[in-house]
């Protein structure tokens, strides 16, 4: 099968002649200079956060490198598009690193089901972990735990501080659209910074960030999953009639603009909100906005509850043909332990610790993120547990549908019955 | 075992000619292990299917029709067959002649600088398709994108919009780019075949009388034909074999909803997998398959339907 798979991939690259581009880079040396007794074994990281390089190799590593030096660790990150595929196929070759970081359910599910992920249960410092931090990285029985939870982000919007005050934060749909209203009637500012051509926005900053209000959080997640509610239901059908309103407050061109365009209107100065995932906080302290605020996902009426997106994003876990799995324990307990979660929270501010352990944050701004949490009721990004396994997949028709509605080429009803009709044709608790 | 006396004197024994086995086993041997076998190992994965327990047992063409009716597969499928479709018709009316005006611009004796045009012309296509995609996404940026203020300058700038993001236009756009990036190939293979033609039968036609365009049509054109067919096979095999370009400027979703998608991005997803969607490698040979088999069609069709009633004259 390895020998197939390796085959295969050889003819698709020779067939689609296609450019070192389109193919998954080649892969980083796994930790190959196994070393006798006492000497420096060197352990590598796969990861799709390549922003995160500086933070990784300044502050992270060398903090454990210093407790630990017998044991070299580096961190080598892919693209975040290409990282799904390309670390894939190294494990298929196996080439891949002795650490892998995991993206959240089915596919590192599929991972540690091919037997490439190691189970995690007794490993120390997985303790520090609730049930819901460890729900995107085991087993649907519950058996086996394969990742140590890293992190989670959460949504809603960041504000330019200099376009409107605190005061101005809204709560309600109301109050969102005349504060968009106000800021375009002065000119000075594009009211709210989002394009549509990347499509992932308009799903993951959009129909996600402002939806689990109208679904009300895990209520309306399980629903789907149980097939006791549709996405043809009013919940998601009013999410899309909230994203197709925001269109004239969009920046001219909104269509084909990107997301790094939109990160550096925002930053820029020129737009007043942006619809975020916290994650986006460490690249907006480096390149501005110099006053910097946060409001969460408006709701219908004052005094609804809130409900948030508080997604479980990222984790770690072994690859389970490393030569040395002692030591990439030895690593993973440390990432599980409150040392880490504290330099990994502060470090990448607007990344969140999943740990139990207490976590300081230096930066006012991601704590009054993190603060949400006991505001308003946490929940996932509802397409991603269970419901994505089948074809058409529902992800890519939420990018698809979210950005369609934005762009005014489908109704928020035709966005519904399109979702709906491509979960009922391969999910059996949506076919009753 | 010829004895030698059989041999008649002064002439050597007929002697198996390795050396054109020796010559040409390299390029066998290489195009064997990385094109033929990885080849004929995708088509033959693509005739099995997973049963319940995760086997592959052998399917027949199942996937092949699956893929091409089943409402879970085959709108995707055809949406991506008809802008591959569309894709390869810009290039076809637009790159190609272009490239051969281009070609016949550039092969007149009079035009100084030749040799500068003809580099620039073709350097984009030695440029990483990513940073094409790069270069093209910025100058049509909305926010700061020179197109626009390029617009403005002439007056125009009600004609700009976010081609990229508007499902009527990206694909035209994308396919444009390509052109863009690929005019210098049927430009070179043009001048190539217009340079070989001998200056006594061009003299002799404008001794006869023959303007430029009369030259053109009733002796040139029909002398480089040939090459027109091959550049036409270039652009068709090219075009439905192509991703990398879709790939940078759009995304592999290809989006607006689809509308870029051709059939090398739709291939990718389904075998490599794309963000939550897993890689479905026996359905991904079945595209690969169908590609395969496109384009198979697409240069037989070619290769008795119109080569062989080609009439080649001596130049």
């Amino acid at each position: 099968m390895k020998l197939r798979a390796a085959v295969v991939f050889t003819v698709i690259t020779m067939f689609l002649a296609a450019c070192a581009s389109g193919s998954p880079a080649p892969a980083e040396s796994g930790g190959a200079s196994a070393g006798a007794g006492g000497e420096t074994v060197e352990l590598t990281i796969e990861s799709w956060r390549n922003d995160d390089l500086a933070v990784w190799e300044d502050t992270i590593i060398p903090a454990f490198e210093a407790a630990n030096p017998n044991i070299k660790v580096t961190f080598s990150p892919t693209a975040p598009t290409e990282y799904n595929a390309a670390l894939n196929s190294k494990l298929e070759g196996g080439s891949a690193g002795d650490l892998i970081t995991c993206r959240p359910f089915d596919a590192s599910l599929e991972l540690f089901t091919a037997g490439h992920l190691a189970s995690l249960n007794d490993l120390p410092g997985m303790e520090n972990f609730g049930d819901v931090a460890k729900s995107a990285w085991i087993t649907d029985d519950g058996a086996d735990v394969f990742c140590v939870p890293m992190a989670s982000v959460i949504h809603g919007f960041f504000y330019n501080a200099d376009a409107m005050t605190e005061a101005d934060e809204p709560t309600t749909w109301d109050q969102f659209y005349a504060l968009l209203d106000h800021i375009k009637g002065l000119g000075t500012y594009t009211p709210l910074a989002m394009g549509t051509h990347d499509q992932w926005e308009s799903a993951t900053m959009g129909f996600q960030n402002i939806g689990p209000n109208y679904w009300k959080g895990e209520e309306g997640r399980q629903a789907l999953i149980d097939g006791t509610a549709k996405f043809t239901d009013a919940p998601y059908v009013e999410t899309w009639a909230q994203l197709a309103a925001w269109a004239p407050y969009l920046e001219d061109g909104y269509e084909s603009v990107t997301y790094p365009d939109a990160q550096q209107l925002f930053a820029s100065g020129q737009a007043a909100v942006y619809p975020a995932g916290s994650w986006d906080l460490a690249f907006f302290r480096e390149n501005g906005p110099e006053n910097l605020g946060w409001f969460g996902p408006p709701v219908v009426a004052e005094g609804d509850p809130c409900f948030i997106s508080d997604h479980t994003d990222i984790a770690m876990g072994m690859n389970s043909a490393t030569a040395h799995p002692d030591e990439a324990k030895t690593f993973l307990s440390w990432v599980a332990s409150s040392e880490f979660a504290g330099l990994y929270s502060n470090a990448l501010p607007g990344f969140f610790s999943l740990s139990d352990e207490p976590v300081t944050l230096e930066d006012p701004l991601a704590q009054e993120i993190v603060d949400m949490r006991s505001d308003c009721e946490s929940t996932i990004r509802n397409s991603y547990q269970i419901l994505s396994r089948g074809e058409p997949n529902l992800e890519n028709e939420l990018w698809a549908v979210s950005a369609g509605v934005i762009n005014g080429a489908m109704t928020p009803e035709e966005a519904a019955q399109q979702v709906q009709e491509g979960l009922e044709a391969w999910y059996e608790p949506q076919q009753q | 075992m010829a004895a030698p006396s059989a041999v008649a004197p002064g002439r050597r024994p007929r002697r198996f000619p390795w050396h054109i086995v020796v010559f040409l086993a390299p390029a066998v041997a290489v195009y064997t292990a990385f094109m033929v076998w990885p080849l004929i190992d995708t088509l033959r994965l693509s005739l099995f299917r997973l049963d319940e327990v995760g086997q592959t047992v052998f399917g027949g063409i199942d996937n092949y029709v699956r893929l091409l009716t089943d409402d879970r597969w085959s709108p995707r499928f055809w949406n991506a067959f008809q802008n591959n479709v569309v894709f390869f018709a810009i290039h076809m009316l637009v790159q190609n002649p272009i490239g051969l005006g281009l070609a016949l611009l550039l092969t007149q004796r009079v035009l100084r600088g030749r040799a500068v045009y003809r580099a620039l012309i073709f350097a984009p296509t030695v440029l990483s398709v990513v940073i094409i995609g790069f270069i093209w996404k910025l100058i049509l940026s909305p926010l700061w994108g020179i197109a626009r203020d390029g617009l403005q300058a002439v007056g125009l700038e009600d004609l700009f919009g976010p081609w990229l993001g508007v499902p009527d236009t990206a694909l035209i756009t994308v396919s444009l780019i390509s052109v863009w990036q690929w005019v210098g190939i049927p430009m070179i293979l043009f001048s190539t075949a217009l340079l070989s033609i001998s200056d006594e039968i061009l003299e002799a036609a404008r001794v006869d009388g023959a303007g430029k365009w009369h030259t053109f049509w009733s002796i040139q054109l029909p002398l480089i034909l040939p090459t027109v067919g091959i550049v036409a096979v270039l652009t068709f095999v090219g075009n439905f074999n192509a991703f990398d370009l879709i790939y940078s400027v759009q995304g592999a979703l290809a989006g607006p909803a689809f509308s870029t998608d051709i059939l090398g991005t739709f291939f990718y997803r389904t075998f490599f997998g794309f963000q939550l969607q897993l890689g479905n490698p026996i359905m991904g040979a079945t595209v690969a398959g169908m590609m395969f088999l496109i384009i198979l069609f697409g240069v037989c069709l070619y290769l008795f339907g119109v080569q062989r009633r080609l009439v080649r004259y001596e130049a």
